[in-house]
């Protein structure tokens, strides 16, 4: 009897879901986010093994704040202002950390501060009747994902080309960078600069997968799949190689699931990705 | 007289706001084998550093006269490489190969084979698809300097390169660093506890102390008092049966 009831259930969901695929704008949302996650996932490789998961996380904080200043200003296109400040507060939290002066207090202070500055003023300045929904939007993402139209696509598609060819390229650099940065500057590496580079890639990554998971969820879109890739793979050519698919994966089961429980999207794939991580340790066992 | 390499002019190098080393000055140049001693805290790893281009020195300057730092193998004190990274043996080693190649982005065949030839020289070369994560201390060590000789040109710089190694190791390090310098004319700077080996492998002396600096031929330093005392102390302590452990050096020459 329940049996048939889920039976029945299922049946009605996946044909939801076959109806729901036949829309154009549910195809968008899930090249939108198969595109994030593979951009997050990469970047996450580099961020894990650098130690700079903290710092990723920091600076979506900031984007939040950033982004709520923003819409109090009434500023229609948020990117325009959150992108710079992310930019330069990734620069001004790695020179700090890299000083060893302040370390991950550093990351501590700026990323609350960032939340609480934000909020207040949204509160302040906002005063809009929905002000709950839209601090919940900015913090866990949005289903704005779904409105993505060709322009968004076009952006995000030639931000992930842009980080894979980028990846390629430097991969022998990044290796050397993550495994013992300071042999890699006493041979003449120029570690500021690359470090830099990372930052400002880091935080571009943030501010394009904020509107899909949030100021909150973005992190285990970066953290989660280079995680399980590491896990799994013994090089880290695999793991690069490895993560963004994994990611991939996570993001489309992600959507389909969200369709189907009628969830967040966003929420619904980091959820998804950490599943995957723990299926990874499950697997791999505690070696 | 060979040439200078590396000039260390007049420098000063504090720590946490105190100075360390006062005016200090010497050459490094082609061919040589300079061993760095002094007891703790006497700064060797800070002078290390500066040399290294990771520390500046408060007065003074190091200049690089007739090397590039790409031309530079380092190996540092095991660092330690988290648990999670995942690395091949051939792949740290071949890292090494990088600033090798003209732009250096890409890994190409000679840079390859360079890494290859020094896994052979290191005995790594049955691990080189194992994961770096796994291997012992020991292993690591082999690995890691394998890496800063695929790294070196012209020149190696070693900090500790023996510590909390086994005795077999250890030999089989200093015999390989002695034949580079001796025979491939690899300059040679370390930092090292081990005076023994120091003074009968290296060229030249750098000792530091809080009060005084000596820097000369091992020779020179041979005729000082406190030279005199560590040799004797040595014997005696190797009349205690200790066949290998840092002094375990000292039977290279029959082994080969």
């Amino acid at each position: 009897m329940t049996l048939n009831i889920l039976t029945l259930n299922f049946a009605q969901a996946i044909s939801r879901l076959g109806e729901y695929l036949s829309y154009g704008f549910i195809r968008n949302a899930l090249i939108v986010t198969v595109l994030v996650s593979v951009s997050a996932a990469l970047l996450g490789v580099v961020l894990v093994l650098k130690r700079y998961s903290l710092l990723g996380d920091g600076l979506s904080h900031v984007a939040f704040g950033a982004a709520a200043i923003a819409a109090t200003l009434g500023i229609l296109d948020l990117e325009m202002i959150t992108l710079p400040v992310t930019i330069l507060a990734a620069v001004i939290l790695l020179t700090l950390s890299g000083k060893k002066i302040m370390g991950d207090a550093a990351v501590a202070i700026i990323s609350a501060g960032a939340l609480a500055v934000g909020y207040t003023i949204m509160k302040v300045g906002g005063g809009e009747a929905n002000l709950g929904g839209d601090v919940c939007t900015a913090l866990f993402g949005s289903q704005e994902i779904l409105a993505s139209d060709t322009t968004d696509i076009v952006i995000i598609a030639t931000i992930t080309a842009l980080l894979i060819v980028l990846t390629v390229i430097f991969r022998h650099k990044l290796f050397s960078l993550t495994l013992d940065e300071r042999v890699a500057r006493a041979t003449g590496t120029k570690t500021g600069l690359y470090n830099l580079a990372i930052a400002v890639v880091t935080a571009t990554v943030i501010v394009i997968g904020m509107k899909l998971a949030g100021a909150l969820l973005i992190s285990s879109l970066i953290i989660f799949p280079a995680m399980s890739a590491m896990r799994l793979c013994k090089s880290f050519k695999l793991s690069l190689l490895l993560s963004p698919i994994i990611a991939a994966i996570g993001a489309l089961l992600g959507v389909l699931l969200s369709i189907i429980l009628e969830t967040p999207v966003g929420a619904t794939v980091a959820a998804v990705d950490i599943l995957i991580y723990v299926i990874t340790h499950i697997i791999k066992g505690k070696s | 007289m060979s040439k200078t390499l590396i000039r260390v002019n007049s420098i000063t190098l504090s720590y946490d706001g105190v100075n360390v080393i006062e005016n200090l000055s010497f050459d490094i140049c082609e061919g040589d084998y300079l061993c760095i001693i002094g007891e703790n805290g006497s700064g060797k790893s800070t002078l290390l550093n500066a040399i290294l281009g990771l520390k500046r020195p408060t007065l003074g300057k190091i200049e690089l006269c007739g090397i590039k730092r790409r031309e530079i193998g380092v190996l540092t004190q095991q660092n330690p490489v988290s648990k999670d990274f995942p690395a091949l043996v051939c792949e740290v080693v071949e890292s090494g190969c990088l600033n090798r190649a003209k732009n250096g982005l890409f890994i190409n065949k000679s840079a390859k084979k360079t890494a290859f030839e020094n896994m052979e020289r290191l005995g790594v070369t049955s691990i080189a698809r194992h994961p770096y994560r796994d291997l012992s201390g020991g292993q690591r060590q082999r690995v890691a300097l394998a890496r800063a000789l695929s790294a070196a040109e012209k020149m190696l710089i070693l900090d500790e390169p023996v510590t909390s190694l086994d005795a077999k190791t250890t030999y089989d390090i200093y015999s390989l660093i002695h034949d580079l310098n001796r025979r491939h004319k690899m300059t040679v700077v370390t930092v090292t506890h081990d005076i023994d080996a120091a003074l009968k492998n290296g060229t030249k002396i750098l000792r530091i102390n809080k009060d005084s600096v000596f820097f000369g031929t091992v020779d020179e330093y041979l005729r000082l008092d406190e030279a005199k005392a560590y040799v004797d102390a040595d014997h005696k302590q190797n009349g205690d049966d200790i066949p290998f452990g840092e002094g375990g050096f000292r039977y290279m020459g029959g082994a080969k």
